[in-house]
């Protein structure tokens, strides 16, 4: 029982072990020097956090150890470095790798019916649930009406 | 009456079906390119052969060119070679080849040993004409207009078929706009 015990925590430690080292080979993807400016490097690292990187698809380009992710992450800093806002940066991605590149999509309108499914969806199933609410409503008030007629002619 | 509250749902559920069906043979690593009609963005870089002279992409204007991104680092890019060699025979439109992130002296000996189907290589050891051209992989190939709109752009290896079906057609039909 102890031996068990013992055995599943040197897996959890061995578990452990691996996640950390997956976290610090994350963290060391960016190799480049912080910026001197602290409000420059939070821009940065929130603007390649939200971009993709375009050959591993699943990963941004703030974690992205390809080629690609990292000369788009020193065009970010160029851009940041030559003052352009956020806004600036991101219109420079999306005009090279289409709306795919942001991990935060924008309302367009192409996907704008896409952003208003859930609303339009919530509508019309409320519509359908409430004229069938109501159908049962009437429905159930016409039975009872019936039973009472029906009573009262067996009452006579 | 009671056939439609059967059959609406039904009918929903088939559309979103086919939707979902189609969407299990679309490949997300295809990703299209925003630049399609829009102008070629402009380059100016050192050519592979010579680097004294640089490939000037506002040069090519007034007539309809291909550029090929490519790397001796790319697999693909290998695959397709045969591919150009025989398009570059057909001497329809100059293509113009872009190699990115490569070593000069590997890329010179590539062309030397597999053949040169490039009427110029521009030299982006930077990446950053790949960046404007919207490149995530290689090898990318685009058709550039005579008014220097971008027409086309395939991604993966070129094969015959892509350049019969997509890339002929474009050029003779701007070749037919022009008196």
């Amino acid at each position: 029982m102890i031996r068990a015990t013992l055995r599943g925590g040197s897996i959890l430690a061995l578990l452990l072990a691996a996640w950390l080292s997956t976290m610090t080979s994350a963290l060391a993807v960016d190799t480049q020097a912080a910026f001197a400016d602290p409000v420059q490097q939070a821009r940065y690292e929130n603007i390649t956090r939200e971009l993709r990187c375009l050959v591993c698809q699943n990963e941004t380009i703030a974690d992205s150890s390809a080629t690609l992710a990292r000369d788009l992450r020193r065009e970010v800093r160029r851009m940041i470095e030559e003052g352009q806002s956020d806004e600036q940066i991101r219109t420079f991605m999306i005009d090279r790798y289409g709306d795919f590149v942001l991990y935060r999509p924008r309302m367009t309108a192409r996907n704008f019916l896409l952003w208003a499914a859930p609303a339009l969806l919530l509508l019309a199933g409320g519509t359908v649930a409430l004229i069938y609410i109501r159908r049962r409503a009437a429905e159930a008030d016409v039975e009872t009406d019936t039973d009472r007629a029906d009573s009262g002619t067996n009452m006579s | 009456m009671r056939m439609l509250k059967f059959i609406i749902p039904l009918g929903l559920f088939a559309v979103l079906g086919a939707f979902l069906f189609k969407g299990l043979y679309r490949d997300p690593s295809f990703v299209p390119s925003p630049l399609i009609g829009k102008p070629a963005p402009a380059f100016s870089l050192p050519s592979l052969q010579d680097p004294a002279f640089p490939v000037v992409s506002s040069e090519l204007r007034g007539k309809p060119w291909v550029l090929n991104v490519w790397g001796t680092w790319c697999g693909g890019c290998r695959a397709e070679h045969p591919v150009l060699l025989e398009i570059a025979q057909q001497k329809r439109v100059p293509i113009i080849g872009l190699n990115w992130r490569d070593d000069s002296v590997q890329a010179q000996g590539w062309l030397r040993d597999l053949g040169n189907p490039y009427s110029a290589v521009a030299v982006d050891q930077e990446g950053k004409t790949a960046i404007d051209w919207g490149v995530y992989g290689a090898p990318e190939t685009f058709l550039v207009g005579a008014d220097g709109k971008v027409l086309y752009k395939h991604i993966a290896p070129m094969t015959l078929d892509v350049w019969n079906k997509e890339f002929l057609p474009r050029i003779d039909s701007a070749a037919q706009g022009q008196p």
